[in-house]
């Protein structure tokens, strides 16, 4: 029933013109970045110095960068780590945030104020600076990025999630519900985690957006993904270098980026309008 | 005489708020060493104004909230001793109707899943056409059971948070102010169908409400409370009261008919803060026949039938 | 006559939420406006005072005629003089009129200071002794408040204080105690009736309650889904209501010695504004409606003074 209803609002937000367009580009980005081994007779990491920094052209749609790879397959290939990593990052910070945020709000008392503790201080942070804390100290690679960016992320689902819990729990509903013997973990269940879930997917989709930012930062410094795997990040560090000499290999990469973190965020607003929660943020 | 169904025994609720880092936390007594008991069968009514503890009195009793001292008791047994598991079982037979029809509702259900609900909490499946029997029981179509709480009018929604109360075949349903947030002429249409209810079933209804009026049509008996505490409990609605405070509340009620407009005597002073209370009578400050009696010490609710708790009773 | 509507209606988009309404009101009077929720009352008031453009409303046909001029005929700059210093509007919500962050004597000063052009020492004077007469206990303390210090009958007392610093001609209350106490609410109607007693002022209130009316008014105009069902004087309205809108509203108070089960309230609900039925629109909740009320009925004058806008009006002596 609830995953029914859920769906229906994202048809909802995809028959919006805003939605309907970004939709069509996250849609796009996904399949491109799964199907990149049928879609191009490139690899992303075969060499070919001959063939560098060939300007945009049939054979090579967007040029190549320079050792010769295919940028288009790259592009391609990159979309799998921006997606996947800032998707999953914020993924497990949502997941972990509502876990925290859930507990906090519900459970109150100490555990409370040492959750409201944690929050306050990492928000007091940029999330770059948290993200580049956890990088130096787990390493680069995914696997330092992923936690980086979930961790950075984690105060802001932590503190929404709370938030919306103390308010539903003050509902009359609520105690409708313990009038007819529901215990604590049924009204978690049943109407706190339920009615807190919408706002906190919106906040996840908009963060998405923010994340893949993050990645392609970290991306640029060299602190995620590792040569020769691809990423948007470090395709245009690399391209930053030859920006006279081969513009299209940080203009594109740099599109790819600006154009799906502009489409998440329509998303992400299309989704308020679908899920008419509008109002209870500004009720909260 | 036989058992009452609902024995309150000296109920005090202490609440405390405000303490923060550097705040001490201030503490309020929102109900005051209330006894009460309810008769099989019976509508008893509690009125007052709002701050009276009205509605923190109907949470304890039905143990929504814990006292911080008394006893409740239950068709004989003690509700304040029950562990979790017992007072679940407990709660089939009684019920609440809540104020606002507005946030009682979970946006997120239909009616059919918010009439499900005090099933599932037992955990068990609502009996084949108990919830098309139960929305027949208060007036509204089967065809209601797919709809969306925010479909609904106030009145309608109210009708679903009664059926909610009935799910379980109650003995006793505590009514906190159904009809306050209600036009006038939805809220006779409820009290009509409460009154039904009642005869149809056999229910017993400790009614709370702000207006003496309604109590006194719609109730057998009246407690009156103000700031926290009982100052008269009226034997039959219709009994003439004896303590001034229940005296002013009368005068506060008009008739339809302008032949019976009262005469207003201006109250004189505020209602006192719960946080802080007089040492004497809590009405005293507004009361025309305060003496320095008054001022000096608080009447005890005493006399027998027709208690009231006053020095200078009517 | 200090205001005079005729055939008042308004347009609010597509559609038309009231429609036709007339009645009159003389200083020195209460007028009652009644109806339940949906049936106009805070439209008439806007209408009346001229806030209609912040809804996005209009006066589509008819005429508020105040002390001679047709208001529904001004423009805003123009109707703007008459707003808080001739007509002052009083609402429900006391908290939405007083400006949180300002203290209450000031807020009370400034009406008397923009309207009247006093100065600040005249105009606190004026604001202590109307707070006085108001019931206020310790006004010059009051004064220093804030309004989130204040109870809710206080700030109420507070908002009709700036309602009255101006000297105005006519007050509209819109449903000026139903947040309140019971108490307190008795208090601020007895307040009330003094107030327009001995300034001579005219007052319009409208409320849901017909307790409150059979308290205070003088004259009852009970409006039915943006129309005017009936509009009488307080005695006879209440002694033999002739709409039976009229009488089922009455019915819906309980009174001393009524016999139980007699409180059976109004079947149905008022219709939106996109639902009303044709012909007499209440016919659908009338207990007495038949083929006539399929037509619309004419507004028909009394014996006694007002008029009835039904088929059927009763006959037989109430209560």
């Amino acid at each position: 029933m609830s995953l029914a209803r859920s769906l229906s609002s994202v048809v909802r937000a995809l028959r919006s013109p805003k939605g309907g367009i970004s939709g069509a580009w996250l849609v796009l980005v996904v399949l491109g970045a799964i199907f990149a081994g049928v879609l191009t007779p490139f690899d992303y990491d075969v060499q070919d110095l001959p063939g560098a920094f060939v300007a945009p052209s049939a054979t090579h749609w967007l040029g190549t960068d320079e050792f010769g790879r295919d940028l288009l397959t790259r592009i391609l290939y990159g979309a799998r780590t921006s997606l996947s990593v800032s998707s999953i990052a914020i993924g497990l910070s949502v997941f972990t945030g509502m876990v925290l945020g859930a507990a906090a709000g519900y459970l109150g008392g100490a555990f409370d104020r040492a959750v409201t503790i944690f929050v306050d201080l990492t928000w007091s942070f940029p999330e770059i600076l948290v993200a580049l804390i956890l990088v130096a100290i787990i390493g680069p690679g995914i696997t330092g990025t992923m936690a980086a960016i979930g961790v950075a992320y984690l105060a802001q689902f932590t503190r929404l999630t709370r938030a919306q819990i103390m308010a539903i729990r003050s509902e009359t509903y609520i105690e409708a519900a313990r009038s007819v013997g529901a215990s604590g973990s049924f009204i978690l269940f049943r109407h706190l985690l339920p009615n807190a879930l919408a706002p906190v997917l919106v906040a996840a989709m908009l963060a998405t957006g923010d994340a893949i930012i993050l990645e392609a930062t970290l991306g640029f410094f060299g602190l995620g993904a590792q040569p020769p795997t691809p990423s948007w990040g470090a395709m245009m560090s690399s391209g930053s270098a030859l920006l006279f000499k081969a513009p299209w290999i940080i203009i594109f990469p740099g599109l790819a980026v600006a154009v799906t973190v502009i489409a998440v965020n329509l998303f992400g607003d299309a989704l308020i309008h679908a899920l008419d929660i509008k109002t209870r943020l500004r009720e909260v | 005489m036989a058992e009452p169904l609902i024995r309150a025994e000296a109920l005090e609720k202490r609440f405390q708020t405000g303490g923060g880092l550097l705040k001490k936390p201030r503490a309020m007594l929102a109900v005051r060493g209330v006894s009460l008991s309810v008769e099989r069968g019976e509508v008893a009514g509690v009125v007052g104004e709002s701050g009276c503890g009205k509605s923190t009195l109907a949470r304890l009793i039905l143990r929504l909230i814990e006292p911080t001292s008394g006893r409740i008791h239950f068709d004989g047994q003690d509700l304040t001793a029950l562990s979790n598991t017992d007072l679940r079982r407990q709660r089939r037979r009684m019920a609440m109707v809540f104020q606002d029809p507005y946030s009682s509702l979970d946006p997120r259900f239909t009616v059919a899943e918010v009439l499900a609900e005090p099933f599932r909490v037992q955990r068990e499946a609502p009996p084949a056409g108990r919830i098309a029997a139960l929305l027949d029981q208060v007036g509204l179509s089967a065809k209601m059971a797919d709809s969306f709480p925010h479909q609904l009018s106030g009145g309608q929604r109210q009708r679903v948070g009664i059926a909610r109360a009935l799910a379980q075949a109650p003995d006793f349903i505590v009514l906190d102010e159904p009809t306050a947030s209600l036009d006038v002429s939805i809220q006779a249409q409820i009290i009509a169908l409460l009154s039904e209810l009642r005869q149809r079933l056999g229910l017993t209804y400790l009614f709370i409400s702000h207006d003496l009026g309604l109590v006194r049509y719609f109730c057998d008996r009246v407690v009156v409370m103000y700031l926290g505490a009982v100052v008269e409990v009226l034997p039959r609605a219709d009994a003439a009261p004896r303590h001034p405070y229940t005296r002013t509340l009368m005068d506060s009620t008009f008739a339809p008919d302008p032949r019976q407009r009262k005469v207003l005597r201006a109250l004189e002073g505020e209602i006192p803060s719960a946080f802080d209370l007089p040492k004497g009578c809590a009405f005293a400050v507004r009361c025309p026949r305060a003496s320095d009696a008054c001022r000096a010490a608080r009447p005890v609710l005493e006399g027998g039938e027709h208690p009231v708790a006053c020095f200078h009773p009517f | 006559m200090l205001l005079s509507v005729e055939n008042l209606t308004v347009r609010i988009g597509k559609v038309e939420p009231l429609s036709g309404l007339s009645f009159t009101l003389d200083r020195g009077e209460i007028l009652g406006l009644v109806g339940e929720s949906g049936s106009g009352k805070s439209l008439t008031a806007m209408a009346v005072t001229g806030l209609l453009p912040l809804i996005g409303g209009r006066i589509s046909a008819g005429s508020v005629v105040f002390d001679g001029t047709d208001l529904a005929a001004l423009p805003e700059a123009r109707l703007r003089p008459y707003r808080g210093k001739r007509i002052a509007l009083v609402t429900q919500n006391p908290m939405t009129a007083l400006d949180p962050v300002q203290r209450v004597g000031d807020q009370v000063d400034i009406m008397a200071r923009l309207h009247l052009g006093m100065d600040a020492k005249a105009a606190r004077a004026r604001t202590v002794d109307l707070l006085n007469r108001l019931r206020i206990p310790e006004s010059r303390t009051v004064c220093d408040a804030y309004p989130h210090q204040l109870s809710g009958g206080m700030k109420q007392r507070i908002v009709i204080a700036m309602a009255l610093a101006a000297e105005p001609d006519l007050i509209v209350a819109d449903e000026p105690t139903t947040a309140l106490d019971v108490t307190v609410q008795a208090q601020i109607i007895h307040i009330l009736g003094e107030l327009v007693r001995e300034r001579g002022l005219a007052l319009m209130l409208i409320t849901h309650d017909m307790g409150v009316v059979a308290q205070v008014c003088d004259r009852v105009a009970v409006l039915y889904a943006g129309r005017l069902a009936e509009t009488r004087e307080a005695g006879p309205l209440f002694a033999r209501p002739r709409h039976p809108y009229t009488r089922a509203l009455i019915d819906c108070i309980p009174r001393e010695g009524m016999a139980p089960g007699s409180l059976t309230g109004i079947p149905g609900l008022v219709p939106s504004v996109a639902q009303y039925p044709a012909g007499c629109r209440f016919h659908p909740r009338c207990l007495h409606a038949d083929a006539a009320c399929q037509q619309v009925p004419e507004a028909r004058p009394q014996a006694d003074g007002g008029s009835v806008s039904c088929h059927h009006p009763m006959e037989a002596d109430h209560g």
